[in-house]
């Protein structure tokens, strides 16, 4: 087995007033081989985003290791994390700031290789060029700037930019998730493309289910901090044992004839609790429908109920 | 069936800009009855949101002016009416929820201030009876604890209880029309389903029409009764919602359906792509303006304006490449 990247019990807590902490990430773990997609999934305030970017070594870690084929970058620092950061790249969310609006798309494209010192100066022009035809634009587009571009092509330079320095794995941040539906299944065919023209690996954060149904290998289900569900893509979609699983599958809008005219059909009442005020037993306990005494007692531990599917439930 | 709550006859709206004139409404026509939930779909910049402006007298003007047609509400026009009267009207008897509850909720009032305001303005209400009205709303959209959040400041509840708040407050006056813009855009997807229930058994309880906007086909599934497809200011496709997402006329439709990922569709196939981006609306032509998009456009789709060719009963389409077969005015 070829893992490129492992992450073992990270975690990721911010000191907040009062002397209380926010367990943002609290105890994630996970693997993705060379050339897969692991897609994390969760709502707001899950951590995914937060784990995206404890990867990336852009959220300070609190514990946990992080690392990327034999390299420990969450142990790095310095010079040597800067050496390292060629092969692992983002690409963001937002099409607009993520994007320097008072530079040209060439420079902004370049800048990578000339930060990290990547290849012969005289030679990055060239691999510009190539980079905005490998994400489907024209390379003459080069000297424009930013607003010039619709969401969908900023969408492409972002993903030329971390394309820019070879990375071996790229973490996507939502990356579809501010475009049309027109424009979004633009950028996921070009993003699968990419993946199978060049055996990239990537982690995908996502909150849309038939997104990372689309794109992912594997997907992990996120909770107030901790992975709670971990499986094979279709096994996930066909078999869901947690119950938040299966209330974020149940709740995701479809245009599945049994969902016509159903008004939602919500199953699960309130908000999740603070991460700052956590509860001692299961996180989802407060909301979920089958819960039991011993939820509300002890935090139940991920276990193996079916291949390379694992669960953190009492009741699965 | 019911007379209509709200009958639109061939809106045009035009705004000026440095580029020239912008159609961005161009003959738009749809009525909605009493208890049903009209879904007004499409990408940015279709004119979805501009709609539901018209219909409050909301449009900015300048640069915006309603150039034509009609919003007949109450045996009223009310592209005619004077701005004073749209006041009474907005936020009584016709209220609307934004997309984003967090800027639309001031924060300097209480939750319970601000819906009460809404009660005495339009209601005339003593300061007490609005109060208590404004609990009586925070109970009725399953606030936990009512009188409590009555008192408590919008930054002080989450995204989903905020919007609750602007529901309570929408419907706080019994409007006849409640218009939802994106109402559920900036929430998790298990609070979006809560919303969704929530506005459901109120326009079943009582009888409030809903014009939901959205660019998620799959909130029309869940929610609609019917439906309308706009591309480039103009309705493509209407009729019942079932028709519409399973029978699709237009290519437009049928793009916009075929690019959504779905969690029971193939994963390995690559989603069916609409090519190119939508047309900057004040440079359209005089012909179909999906036709540059569109694999199905031949050279007659560029000479006029489509016009809305019959499916099947009160289901159309805008498009020359089905069955020439008029549709009755």
């Amino acid at each position: 087995m070829n893992q490129l990247l492992s992450v073992r019990d990270l975690k990721v807590h911010f000191p907040v007033p009062n002397g209380r902490t926010v367990h943002a990430v609290d105890g994630v773990s996970f693997d993705i081989r060379r050339g897969q997609t692991l897609g994390i999934v969760g709502e707001s305030g899950s951590g995914k985003t937060t784990t995206a970017l404890a990867v990336m070594r852009l959220a300070p870690i609190t514990g946990g290791e992080v690392d990327l084929d034999g390299t420990p970058i969450s142990r790095i620092e310095g010079e040597e994390l800067r050496r390292a950061r060629p092969r692992f790249q983002m690409v963001f969310q937002d099409p607009f700031s993520s994007l320097n609006p008072r530079e040209r798309v060439g420079r902004i494209i370049r800048q990578p290789m000339d930060l990290l010192g990547l290849g012969e100066a005289s030679g990055r022009d060239a691999r510009v060029e190539e980079l905005l035809t490998q994400v489907g634009l024209r390379a003459e587009l080069k000297s424009l700037y930013p607003h010039q571009f619709s969401g969908g092509q900023r969408q492409r330079i972002g993903l030329a930019r971390a394309l820019a320095t070879r990375p071996d794995l790229i973490v996507f941040d939502e990356p579809v998730s501010a475009l049309d539906v027109a424009v979004q299944a633009q950028v996921l065919n070009l993003i699968r493309r990419l993946q199978r023209e060049t055996g990239l690996t990537y982690l995908f954060i996502s909150h849309d289910l038939g997104v990372v149904h689309h794109i992912c290998d594997e997907i992990a289900v996120m909770y107030l901090g901790q992975i709670v569900e971990k499986a094979p893509a279709a096994e996930i979609f066909a078999r869901p044992l947690h119950p938040y699983t299966q209330a974020l599958i149940a709740a995701a809008p479809s245009l599945a004839p049994e969902h016509r005219r159903r008004g939602g059909g919500a199953r699960l009442q309130g908000d999740p609790p603070s991460p700052v005020n956590l509860p001692k037993g299961c996180r989802f306990a407060s909301r979920c429908p089958i819960a039991i005494d011993i939820c509300r007692q002890e935090m139940p531990r991920l276990r193996e109920l079916g291949p390379r599917h694992v669960v953190a439930c009492h009741r699965a | 069936m019911a007379d209509p709550v709200l009958d639109i006859r061939n809106l045009k709206v035009d705004f000026t800009t440095r580029r020239g004139v912008a159609h961005v409404l161009d003959d738009v026509s749809f009525t909605v009855a009493p208890g049903e939930l009209l879904a007004i779909v499409g990408e940015s910049g279709c004119g979805k949101s501009m709609t539901a402006l018209s219909i409050l007298g909301l449009i900015p003007s300048p640069p915006g002016r309603i150039v034509g047609g009609s919003i007949g509400f109450q045996g009223r026009d009310l592209t005619r009416l004077p701005q004073s009267d749209l006041r009474r009207i907005r936020g009584g008897d016709i209220a609307m929820i934004f997309q984003e509850p967090m800027t639309s909720l001031n924060p300097v009032f209480t939750c319970g201030e601000q819906i009460a305001e809404a009660v005495r303005l339009h209601q005339k209400a003593s300061p007490a009876a609005a109060r208590t009205r404004a609990v009586e709303m925070l109970r009725a959209v399953g606030i936990p604890e009512p009188e409590l959040r009555a008192d408590a400041y919008p930054h002080q509840l989450s995204g989903g209880m905020r919007q609750r708040v602007m529901i309570a407050m929408a419907l706080s006056c019994e409007p006849k029309l409640l218009i939802a813009d994106e109402p559920t855009t900036a929430l998790d997807v298990t609070v979006q389903a809560q919303i969704f229930t929530l506005l459901d058994d109120l326009r079943q309880r009582t009888g409030t029409a809903i014009i939901l906007i959205t660019h998620d086909m799959g909130a029309v599934a869940e929610m609609a009764d019917k439906v309308a497809v706009m591309y480039a200011g103009r309705i493509i496709e209407r009729g019942p919602a079932d028709a519409v997402l399973d029978n699709p006329g237009h290519p437009y439709t049928r793009g916009l359906l075929a690019s959504i990922p779905r969690i029971d569709a193939d994963p390995d196939a690559d989603l069916p792509e609409i090519p190119g981006i939508v047309p900057a609306l004040t440079d359209l032509g005089r012909g179909c303006a999906f036709a540059p998009r569109c694999p199905m456009a031949i050279d007659a789709c560029l000479a006029a304006q489509p016009r809305h060719v019959a499916i099947s009963a009160n289901h159309s389409a805008a498009c020359i490449r089905l069955e020439p077969q008029e549709v009755s005015a």
